[in-house]
């Protein structure tokens, strides 16, 4: 997956999917911000989305041929400087383990870690908001500490609640409302993420920062 | 206004959908069957994207409280209005008190599963970040965020006065442009990212193999089963944008076609992507049948949406054409 090269495929004929290379961090999705800026006033595109060190450009109609914004996306990508944020510092109090962190055991087997040094580790660091996506108001968080990194369920798991913190891969994340997912639910917090009547109806913007704090840890 | 007096699970409200609210991990929802809704629209002279009500377990039961001139596409449910059967992809309409029925869909002539209820002036309910469809993950838009249930009322829009509107309907896509391999319905796919790291075996899979839509198939998705496929090496990705029509494949080899309630991101590696064009063939697949895909180009799948572009600008064309034949009456 590592290269020097930006990766660009399509997805289907409703979007393009620009993928940064390297390891994931926070300058180049600071450039990812700056690329979708660009990219949004782009007359095809409907909406530029940033993910995780990747940018999905949807389009407002399939465009004939891709090539051109293939080759657009490429020097835009070349010339993007980091976007600066002052984000938010918002604290997020987390009960990990118990009956809202179902998952924790995968998590203690695949790191063979402990219930409290999972906690620890995961609630030490800062994180910062990448992105949002997966359902209204959830965020992408960058920064987890990859001795915790555990793989994306085997199979999904059909619903989780509102307010899990789960583990996906190298990532973490706090689920905005009850749902479908894939990855490993270690703890639970009580926050609103979203309210659809605001003219910006997510809580987090991409650039905000994230605590979490540990109310309790149940082994 | 219509009142619902029976439903089964999950019929709601949808429009063509939501747009540009994907940076804020709100996914477009809209019809499945997208034709189907359009195609109501259309025969009522409402705006195309107006919203409608989108039936998927039966039987279904609403009693009309006023006048009222609707439409019912998608699945052919051996519609009834009071005991008066009615042809499927026509406009009818019903004096207030009227009872229209829905039962389950007949597989005879075209096999689908969800049909389209739309209403002169469309389905009156709030506009929510631009649409009215209803988001069941975040619990907004349609009616209260929420799946229909007997009991709830629904208005229709405002609309000019309409009469004389019987004795018109439209021949459906499924019978129009028909899409099979096998014997079976077909969808046409495009490789997606990570399409070259697959064994060959569930390359061969993929396309020459038929796919079960299991019960676990709902509006966000559809988890088929089949040979499984399994990649070269394992693939973790990260989170990135995704689309409905995205066919993920999570590890244990059974792939999932996201469907238009889809999340806007995911980290399963992408084997293909339906097109968006023949996102409403997969909408109507009937949980238990099966399904197959088909490779397809760029080129081809641009060539297919232009095909469903021409086919609702003869369903306008031929809607206008009785209407005005209607007024000169």
């Amino acid at each position: 997956m590592i290269s020097d090269q930006p990766r660009i495929s399509t997805l289907g004929t409703s979007a393009l999917l620009f993928e940064a290379p390297g390891e994931t961090d926070l300058v180049t999705q600071e450039r990812i911000w700056t690329l979708a800026r660009e990219a949004e006033s782009w007359p095809e595109i409907r909406e530029a989305v940033p993910g995780m060190n990747n940018l999905m450009l949807n389009f407002s109609r399939p465009p004939g041929s891709c090539k051109p914004i293939e080759a657009r996306l490429r020097a835009a990508w070349t010339a993007a400087e980091p976007m600066r944020v002052e984000g938010r510092l918002i604290e997020l109090p987390v009960v990990y383990g118990g009956d809202g962190g179902p998952h924790m055991a995968d998590v203690v087997a695949h790191t063979g870690l402990d219930i409290d040094r999972i906690a620890a580790i995961h609630s030490a660091p800062t994180y910062v908001v990448y992105a949002l996506g997966s359902h209204p108001g959830y965020c992408y968080l960058g920064g987890m500490d990859p001795r915790i990194a555990t793989p994306r369920r085997k199979t999904p798991v059909v619903s989780i609640p509102g307010g899990a913190v789960s583990i996906g891969g190298a990532q973490t994340g706090v689920s905005a409302s009850a749902g479908p997912s894939g990855w490993n639910t270690i703890g639970s917090t009580v926050m609103r993420f979203f309210d659809p009547a605001l003219d910006s109806p997510a809580l987090f913007r991409p650039g905000d920062r994230l605590r979490f704090k540990i109310t309790e840890v149940i082994r | 206004m219509i009142e619902i007096i029976a439903t089964g699970a999950l019929a709601t409200v949808q429009d063509h959908g939501r747009r540009g609210t994907l940076k804020w991990g709100v996914g477009a929802s809209g019809a499945l069957d997208d034709l189907a809704l359009a195609a109501g629209n259309i025969l009522l002279g409402n705006d195309e994207h107006a919203a409608g009500i989108e039936i998927q377990i039966f039987p279904f039961q609403a009693r009309f409280t006023d006048d009222c001139v609707f439409a019912i596409t998608g699945a052919d449910c051996a519609a009834s209005l009071d005991d008066l059967p009615l042809p499927p992809w026509w406009i009818h309409s019903a004096s207030a008190g009227q009872i229209l029925s829905l039962g389950l869909p007949r597989q005879g002539t075209w096999r689908a599963s969800r049909a389209y209820l739309c209403l002169a002036g469309g389905v009156d309910v709030p506009l929510v970040l631009g649409s009215r469809s209803t988001q069941l993950r975040g619990a907004f838009g349609g009616l209260e965020g929420r799946q229909l249930r007997s009991g709830d009322r629904l208005r229709a829009g405002a609309t000019a006065k309409v009469s004389g509107h019987a004795g018109f309907g439209l021949s459906p896509p499924a019978l129009d442009l028909p899409l099979t391999e096998g014997g079976l319905p077909a969808v046409r796919v495009l490789p997606a990212a990570e399409y070259a790291q697959y064994t060959e075996a569930a390359h061969d899979a993929l396309w020459n193999e038929p796919w079960r839509v299991t019960p676990q198939s709902d509006r966000y998705g559809y988890r088929l089963d089949g040979t499984p496929l399994h990649p070269v090496a394992p693939i973790e990705t990260r989170s990135h944008g995704i689309v409905p029509g995205v066919i993920q494949v999570p590890p244990n080899g059974q792939p999932i076609v996201q469907m238009r309630d889809a999340q806007p991101s995911g980290g399963y590696p992408k084997i293909g992507v339906v097109i968006e064009a023949d996102l409403w063939r997969l909408g109507q697949a009937p949980i238990g049948s099966r399904i197959r895909f088909i490779k397809t180009s760029w080129d081809e799948a641009i060539a297919v949406g232009e095909l469903n572009a021409r086919w609702l600008t003869e369903a306008r064309r031929l809607a206008d054409l009785h209407r005005g034949r209607t007024r000169s009456n």
